[in-house]
């Protein structure tokens, strides 16, 4: 465990942390690229005139496919994504880029191309994909016991739709990439993204390259969550293909509008889910459909709908549980990972099965929760055992003891009483995420550490920092493992020339795989440095014991750096690689049967709200988190993460709205129409507490993964929101449309109006 | 002769020349190898880029103030007093406020810590320190949650004694001076008086009148292009000038939203109600009362406000002034009257206080957000019956705009169910409000009935 703050602190706060597009200003010689964007979200690319851009003093380059010396053609799980297309996908997609010596006039050139188009009929909706039968996918389904009988034979039956929105990930840096020729026939690629590995082979394919002749380089991402994880790679590769053609550094970064209006977001998805229970609220049978809206082409959707698959239970045990979902194809831009990757979506359905049966019972929504909560020898629908269930328990438990949930609830129906306009709420909703990479083979990570004669340390791994914290947990591990103190430690940039073939930081994955990859080679250090510590302090090998920076045996202490000087002169590797691949994952995604994960974070959240039933405008009030991390490598990084994914919950669940207009063209391209949480919707109370007792065996000294779970802890707040409107509307199922805003808020107090036409 | 800008950053004396004067400074900044400030939005709404500069403060002294550096143009900086994130402190030498941010865990990818370092520099040595939520209000962070940079903002201490960027303020702050400069083909004026705002505006009637530039450069930035000719009025101190004679109040057009809030909010009625959800503090720094009107938004906040105050507004031209009424100053969407050769030089707020006075702005988000209906409600009453009424609303119409037949129907009637039934229905009759990003046009008709419930509600509980 280690009580520092992140490692790179320092250099934030004093405006050193370099990013990517900070370097290329910094070097001072780079071409920089802007997109020439498609007008209409289909058609086809009849002719590109190029001469106005090039006319303009500056502008020294317009690139097209022509440019391209290897395939035109990417995508991370099917490659169906034309980095420049001859027929346009979606509205603002990039036909083609132009290269000038500054910013402003590469954006000057783009404005001044030229692009005839035949225009084609477009799917700039998840509900015209499915009525046109467009789909990426074949339906995907997993089932467990007779739904159809568990659903005749319930004593009561109910059903509904849930929307599930889309959400900007609005990291603050935009997507940037770097590129400058090695001036040995290779390229490095400094790029912002989740997958080195992924953007190398990308830009290896593009530039017709072996991947060895690409190096790519992270230093540190400003912020991702998973939308850098797969679309990160096309603006690395046209940065290359601008670097091949031009022979100079070529620096992209999207300004928001562009990236706004060129990538992905959360998937959309749609649910329509039957359920039974009984007359106690227990749920003895749910089936759900879902469809995830791809958006133009696949990326990682495919991936995504099988998370939404998995998590569509919740928390709640349910004996007979048939889910089904496909992703369909729309004239859209590629929806991608998004932090939770299809589980916030699928968890959402799951709390308002909840809250339905519940309200419609009319049974205290806590009460229902609880007794549907899983319990130690369940299993879940695809036939996993729930390890450690009784942690779902015991936080629920200790949490609504520590947050007063009984008092707090008498204590809202009474205020609830006294005022006619203004209406308090309160929820409390569990967590059961499972972490893995669903992709069996994904769970692998490669390290390698080096101890320098003078006793300091260097790692290297296969992860990328992006805010989260990893680099300052390995390096907790490194020091721990080594015996060092954290200040002998360093750890560096993410580099494909150095760990090769890593999987991208994603799947709240990365201090799990890269973690124990760096503590294996650290393992292997200390393996060769017991010896020499051994003959240093005059005592057997397994005496010895690391600590503190000293060796230490036979009563006496050595110095780290003088082992390391020891073994040195004994002509000893002071160099080490370390691997890790994650045991007993599998899964048969036919049979829909298996064991994907290998373990499963735990959590709950109380959140109280109170809504102006005058506008429906809400305000967060308190809010109480109980999480499991395991035994945390960093408690400061966990709370952190804890946090900032409930408060990106919250703003995916109440105030941030992705709207398209009528041409399937992004109307909220900025933070101005785009509204994500600012510091007035950080809880007043905001109160987090990580569980006692909390070991995971499976994992590095004990943790847990911390990246994804804690947004799903917002849906407290959804669920609160729905409280507050039930203590208007009275008993019944309270309708409540996702995002929450204060007009759908309204709408659910007040009732829509029949005649309402469409927003757009 | 092209001129040359001037000013001081990080405390060294800089000339610049060449320029393309439509450069934002954030740009310039970061081309100089200055990379601390970021660039995440490019409209004054993240923080990610904000810079410090110093200003006149109270008693002859300076401030620090934080402000969106990709709201800025270069040229805007002549004569000023710039600091950076890199120019705070250094790793082993850390001001106050990083090593808090440090100590508080308050930075996760990074990003965004720059703009929040410089946000918390202004806080930090302000006079009177806001609210957290308030001074923050400005800078957004997609990984944190704010909580841990919400108790930075709490808890810092006072500057400690000896603090040189304290001592720094107890000078005066550089003036903005008049300025001729042009670069790249493109112009900008800066000039010194009234007089000579009007005589540019009179033989360049093609340039651009820029005040605090909230409005215009965010849209210079996201449209990507600039007019060649910009005028500011950043140095004309006639248009700064604010009295309170005999009740009336006089606002400068060029007077910031901030020395609004400080000199104002609690002698303009509604404004006390209005201000701390005006943008946010790095904008009400920069953006002025002039620019809030002139840039016409159908939901400008100052403008609905002030309508239900009478205010009227004073345009000066080379032959005079005039005043119009501001309920006859919008002529249509994004469109006012003021003619060709004239400047919007100030807005006359009359001495009547309204009875009740009530300033409603709904948002997705509680603050620094745009409204999707405003509702500024003043009412004068006599034993209990409405003598004048005044409504005005904000995003329900192509401008701010009152419902005048509402506000007729009210006089004589007492505030109950039967005159606010009539009003709503006279309020609805008066409006057709759109469906757009931020709300449908059925929300937008139902607030304006409900947001005149809750006044009546709040004027006889």
């Amino acid at each position: 465990m280690t009580d520092r703050g992140h490692a790179s602190a320092v250099a934030h706060v004093t405006g050193e942390a370099l990013f990517v597009h900070d370097q290329a200003q910094r070097d001072g010689n780079a071409l920089y690229g802007w997109p020439v964007q498609a007008a209409h979200a289909h058609a086809r690319v009849l002719h590109i005139d190029e001469g106005p851009a090039l006319a303009l003093p500056g502008v020294r380059a317009v690139l097209t496919a022509a440019d391209v010396p290897g395939t035109n053609w990417i995508g991370p799980a099917r490659h169906d994504e034309a980095l420049f297309p001859d027929e346009v996908q979606y509205h603002g997609q990039p036909v083609c880029w132009v290269l000038a010596d500054d910013e402003a006039t590469a954006r000057a050139g783009a404005a001044a191309v030229r692009i005839d188009c035949e225009v084609l009929p477009a799917l700039r909706s998840l509900d015209a994909a499915i009525a046109a039968g467009s789909f990426h996918t074949a339906p995907q389904a997993i089932a467990a016991g007779d739904v159809a009988a568990a659903l005749a034979a319930a004593p009561h039956r109910f059903a509904g739709e849930l929307r599930l929105p889309a959400q900007e990930h609005f990291y603050l840096e935009t997507q940037a990439a770097y590129v400058r020729p090695d001036g040995e026939g290779g390229y490095h690629v400094l790029a912002a993204t989740q997958h080195p590995a992924e953007t190398q082979a990308t830009v290896a394919h593009v530039l017709g390259l072996p991947a060895h002749r690409v190096t790519v380089e992270v230093v540190r991402i400003g912020g991702g969550f998973g939308g850098k994880e797969s679309q990160a790679s096309g603006v690395a590769a046209v940065a290359a293909v601008g670097c091949a053609r031009t022979g100079r550094p070529v620096a992209i970064r999207l300004d928001r509008q562009r990236d706004a209006t060129i990538t992905g977001k959360r998937h959309p998805f749609l649910a329509k889910w039957r359920a039974g229970a009984g007359p106690d609220g227990r749920l003895v049978a749910f089936d759900v459909e879902l469809c995830g809206d791809g958006g133009s082409s696949l990326d990682l959707s495919k991936a995504i709908l099988a998370r939404a698959l998995f998590h569509v239970d919740g928390a709640y045990a349910v004996p007979a549980l048939r889910v089904v979902g496909r992703v369909a194809r729309t004239n859209l831009p590629s929806n991608t990972a998004f932090r939770g990757f299809g589980a916030p979506q699928a968890a959402a359905v799951a709390e308002e099965v909840q809250d339905h049966v519940a309200r419609a019972l009319g049974l205290p929504p806590e009460t229902v929760r609880e007794r549907n909560l899983y319990r130690p020898g369940d299993r879940t629908h695809y036939g996993q055992p729930v390890r450690d269930a009784e942690r779902i328990g015991r936080i629920w438990r200790e949490l609504l003891a520590s947050s007063r949930f009984a008092e707090r609830r008498a204590a809202i129906a009474a205020w609830n009483g006294a005022h006619a306009h203004h209406k308090r709420g309160i929820a409390i909703t569990p967590v059961k995420f499972g972490i893995g990479f669903t992709t069996t083979f994904l769970n692998q990570a490669g390290a390698h550490v080096l101890v320098y004669r003078d006793g300091s340390v260097l790692g290297r791994h296969g992860g990328t920092e992006m805010g989260q914290g990893l680099h300052t947990k390995i390096l907790a591990v490194a020091a721990r493992t080594l015996g060092v103190p954290e200040s002998g430690v360093r750890i560096v940039s993410t580099r494909t020339d150095q760990v090769p073939n890593t999987s991208a930081t994603a799947a709240s994955s990365g201090s799990d795989l890269n973690g124990a990859a760096v503590a294996a080679a650290a393992r292997e250090l200390r393996q060769r440095l017991l010896p020499h510590a051994a003959a240093l302090l005059g005592c057997a090998p397994e005496a010895v014991e690391f600590a503190a920076g000293s060796a230490l045996g036979a009563g006496r202490a050595v110095p780290f750096a003088a082992v390391v000087e020891a073994a040195f002169l004994a002509r000893t590797s002071l160099a080490a690689t370390g691997f890790h691949a994650t045991p007993g994952l599998h899964f048969d995604a036919a049979a829909g049967r298996g064991e994907p994960f290998g373990y499963f974070v735990f959590g709950a959240a109380v959140s109280e709200v109170e809504v102006d039933g005058c506008t429906g405008q809400h305000r967060l009030l308190a809010v109480d988190v109980l999480h499991d991390v395991g035994d945390s490598l960093a408690p400061a990084i966990d709370r952190g993460q804890i946090e900032g994914g409930f408060v990106q919950g919250v703003g995916w669940l109440t105030c941030e709205e992705v709207r398209f207009g009528p041409a399937g063209e992004l109307l909220t391209r900025n933070a101005s129409t785009y509204k994500l949480p600012g510091i007035g919707e950080c809880p007043a109370g905001f109160r987090v507490a990580t569980l006692e007792r909390a070991t995971e065996p499976g994992a590095v000294f004990g943790s847990k993964a911390v990246g994804e779970p804690p947004f799903l802890l917002a849906l407290s707040v959804r669920e609160a929101l729905r409280d507050a409107v039930a203590a208007f509307r009275g008993p019944g199922p309270v309708a409540l449309d996702c995002p929450a805003t204060p007009e759908a808020v309204y709408w659910a107090i007040h009732g829509r109006p029949d005649a309402e036409p469409p927003a757009d | 002769m092209g001129g040359a800008l001037h000013f001081v950053l990080n405390g060294e004396p800089v000339e610049v020349a060449g320029v393309d004067p439509r450069t934002t400074l954030l740009h310039w900044l970061r081309a100089r190898g200055l990379t601390g400030a970021k660039e995440a939005c490019g409209e004054g709404e993240c923080g990610a880029c904000a810079v410090v500069s110093v200003v006149p403060g109270r008693d002859g002294g300076s401030r620090y103030v934080a402000q969106n550096a990709c709201l800025l143009l270069l040229p805007e900086a002549d004569g000023a007093e710039i600091w950076t994130v890199e120019g705070f402190g250094r790793a082993g030498a850390l001001h106050p406020v990083q090593q808090a941010i440090v100590a508080a865990h308050g930075s996760q990818c990074g990003y965004c810590t720059p703009g929040f370092v410089a946000a918390l520099f202004a806080h930090h040595y302000a006079a009177h320190r806001p609210a957290p939520e308030q001074a923050l209000a400005g800078n957004l962070c997609r990984c944190t949650g704010y909580r841990a940079l919400r108790e930075v903002a709490a808890g810092l201490p006072a500057p400690a004694a000896g603090d040189p960027f304290a001592a720094r303020l107890r000078a005066p702050a550089p003036a903005a001076r008049a300025l001729h400069y042009e670069a790249a083909g493109a112009r900008f004026d800066r000039p010194g008086s009234l007089a000579g705002a009007l005589e540019l505006r009179a033989r360049h009637p093609e340039a651009v009148l820029l005040a605090g530039g909230t409005d215009l450069v965010a849209e210079l930035n996201q449209r990507g292009s600039a007019p060649r000719h910009l005028i500011s009025l950043g140095a004309v101190a006639e248009l700064r000038a604010c009295a309170g004679r005999g009740g009336t109040v006089t606002i400068g057009a060029g007077a910031t939203w901030r020395e609004i809030e400080e000199r104002f909010a609690g002698r303009v009625p509604l404004f006390a109600q209005l201000l701390p959800r005006f943008a946010s503090p790095l904008v009400r720094e920069r953006a002025t009362l002039g620019g809030n009107l002139m840039t016409a938004s159908p939901v400008g906040d100052g403008a609905v406000a002030l309508l239900a105050l009478d205010a009227e507004a004073e345009l000066a031209s080379p032959h005079g002034s005039r005043r119009v009424p501001l309920h006859e100053f919008f002529a249509g969407y994004r469109r006012t009257v003021v003619g060709p050769g004239e400047i919007l030089a100030a807005v006359h707020v009359p001495a009547a206080p309204p009875s009740l006075a009530r300033f409603h702005k709904v948002t997705k988000r509680e603050l620094d957000d745009i409204a999707c209906v405003s509702a500024a409600i003043a009412l004068w009453l006599d034993g209990g019956t409405v003598t004048r009424a005044r409504l005005a609303f904000g995003g329900v119409a192509p401008t701010p705009a009152r419902a005048l037949a509402a506000e007729q129907a009210l006089v004589g009637r007492r505030l109950d169910a039967a005159s606010l039934a009539a009003c709503q229905a006279a309020v609805a009759a008066a409006f057709r409000p759109i469906s757009d990003v931020r709300a449908s046009a059925a929300y937008r008709s139902a607030l304006l009935g409900s947001l005149l419930a809750r006044t009546w509600a709040e004027a006889s509980p």
